[in-house]
């Protein structure tokens, strides 16, 4: 019981003779601040983050690329009126008010990125990962996109145009990938399995079934 | 080209060095879920909007910008933007404890965990009225224009003086130029395609282009 007296354990191994971050208690004490103040509830705030934490994330979006793949008028609807399509399966919210669905084919590869902040559909994928926001993604995406998905261990073809979708207003940008080939007849909790969140952004593709298979 | 976060294009960053995507966690510490929720949260109040948000944060020491972590930046904008707005005062920051109280009107709209958690989650909407028709539609040859504004502006540097094409009206939209100031007006938006070699000259990558968001300001008849 006396560990609930203890300053956090967790990365001990890492800096056990340091003390706590100064930004950890820096922000702890704005946090004190405004919940003194009243400004921020804290039942609120722990509901907040759990909310991105653990049920808006980029499983919401392979639901949706799932049943894009799984259901031909469902894909038409989506690519149509995205933001219709998308909240018939219950996935609205903040910063995805605005959809456009970008679908891979045969002749085209779509990429997003955010150049000037990080711009994400939070809805579909969560929060988006520490190198979607890094320096040097959005830097590289838009001059070398090839380049940017080979660092991903992702070839396009030179004959596939790469379109990059630079999210400079409050739309957002999902990318429905391709459906991999050997999947024919597969239900829509299968399909999910081979749909990532990278795939989703477009620096990967989904995966193929064969090298699920060899993860299995 | 009008700030350090304008970024696109620019060289010398190094690799992207993606952490593998089943083995990276929402937050890496648990003070960055702590700053996302203030920050979201103090948000809703409405004393400030998005644009606002963003252009406070570009306004960063640009060194600063560049090498602190993403919510590093949130942590120095919500400060600077709590205190800026008088919600919170300096002293209050320096010392942690509460001293001047919060208008009515403002209490009023904190937050509750209910709220949090009820569909639709906090959605905003972008759409205004325009106050004319709109100048530019689909297939039409547009330049961006070169500018070069004191303000927050949404169109990246690396497209301003090149031309491309009109692909989709996305209607009238929340300009951020003048919303950035407080100003809450609606101008047509439209998603334009640039060929990559327009762009970046015989160095592009082979069969590429970028398609941006830019409002008609920012646009142009091709000369």
């Amino acid at each position: 019981m006396t560990d609930a007296h203890h300053p956090d354990h967790r990365h001990d191994d890492h800096h056990h003779t340091e003390p706590p971050p100064d930004i950890e208690l820096r922000v702890k004490a704005l946090e004190s601040l405004l919940v003194e103040k009243g400004l921020v509830d804290p039942e609120a705030l722990d509901a907040l983050i759990d909310l991105y934490q653990d049920k808006i994330g980029p499983a919401n979006g392979k639901h949706v690329v799932a049943r894009a793949w799984a259901d031909e008028a469902f894909r038409r609807w989506l690519l149509d009126d995205p933001n219709v399509a998308i909240a018939s399966l219950g996935y609205v919210g903040a910063q995805g008010e605005q959809m456009r669905v970008v679908e891979n084919t045969d002749d085209v590869h779509n990429l997003v990125v955010c150049t000037l902040c990080s711009c994400y559909p939070w809805p579909l994928l969560g929060l988006p990962p520490v190198w979607y926001k890094s320096a040097p993604y959005r830097a590289q995406a838009v001059v070398d996109p090839r380049g940017v998905m080979r660092q991903f261990g992702t070839e396009v073809a030179e004959w596939k145009e790469v379109r990059v979708w630079d999210s400079t207003s409050e739309m957002r940008y999902l990318v429905l990938p391709q459906r991999p080939e050997g999947t024919e007849g597969w239900r829509e909790e299968e399909l999910m399995e081979l749909v990532t969140r990278n795939a989703m952004i477009g620096v990967e593709e989904a995966r193929h079934p064969a090298a699920e298979g060899r993860k299995a | 080209m009008s700030g350090v976060h304008d970024l696109g294009g620019m060289r010398g960053f190094g690799p992207v060095r993606p952490e593998p995507e089943s083995e990276e966690p929402v937050f890496h510490e648990e003070w960055e879920g702590r700053v996302y929720g203030i920050v979201r949260l103090i948000g809703l109040l409405g004393l400030w909007n998005i644009d606002m948000s963003r252009h406070n944060r570009e306004q960063l020491p640009p060194a600063d910008y560049l090498a602190n972590s993403y919510y590093k930046n949130w942590f120095a904008g919500i400060q600077k933007q709590l205190v800026g707005s008088g919600l919170v005062s300096e002293e209050e920051l320096q010392t942690g404890r509460a001293s001047t109280p919060v208008p009515e009107h403002i209490m009023e709209k904190v937050v509750q965990a209910e709220q949090v958690r009820a569909a639709p989650y906090m959605t905003s909407s972008y759409v205004r009225p325009a106050a004319s028709s709109p100048r530019f539609s689909q297939g039409d040859r547009v330049r961006a224009i070169n500018r070069y504004p004191r303000g927050h502006t949404r169109v990246p540097g690396y497209v301003q003086g090149h031309t491309g094409t009109v692909r989709e009206h996305y209607g009238s939209q929340v300009y951020p130029d003048l919303s950035s100031q407080g100003v809450d007006e609606g101008r047509h938006l439209y998603n334009v395609r640039f060929e990559g070699r327009d762009l970046w000259g015989e160095l592009a990558n082979v069969n590429s282009a970028v398609y941006v968001d830019l409002w008609e300001t920012y646009l142009e008849p091709e000369p």
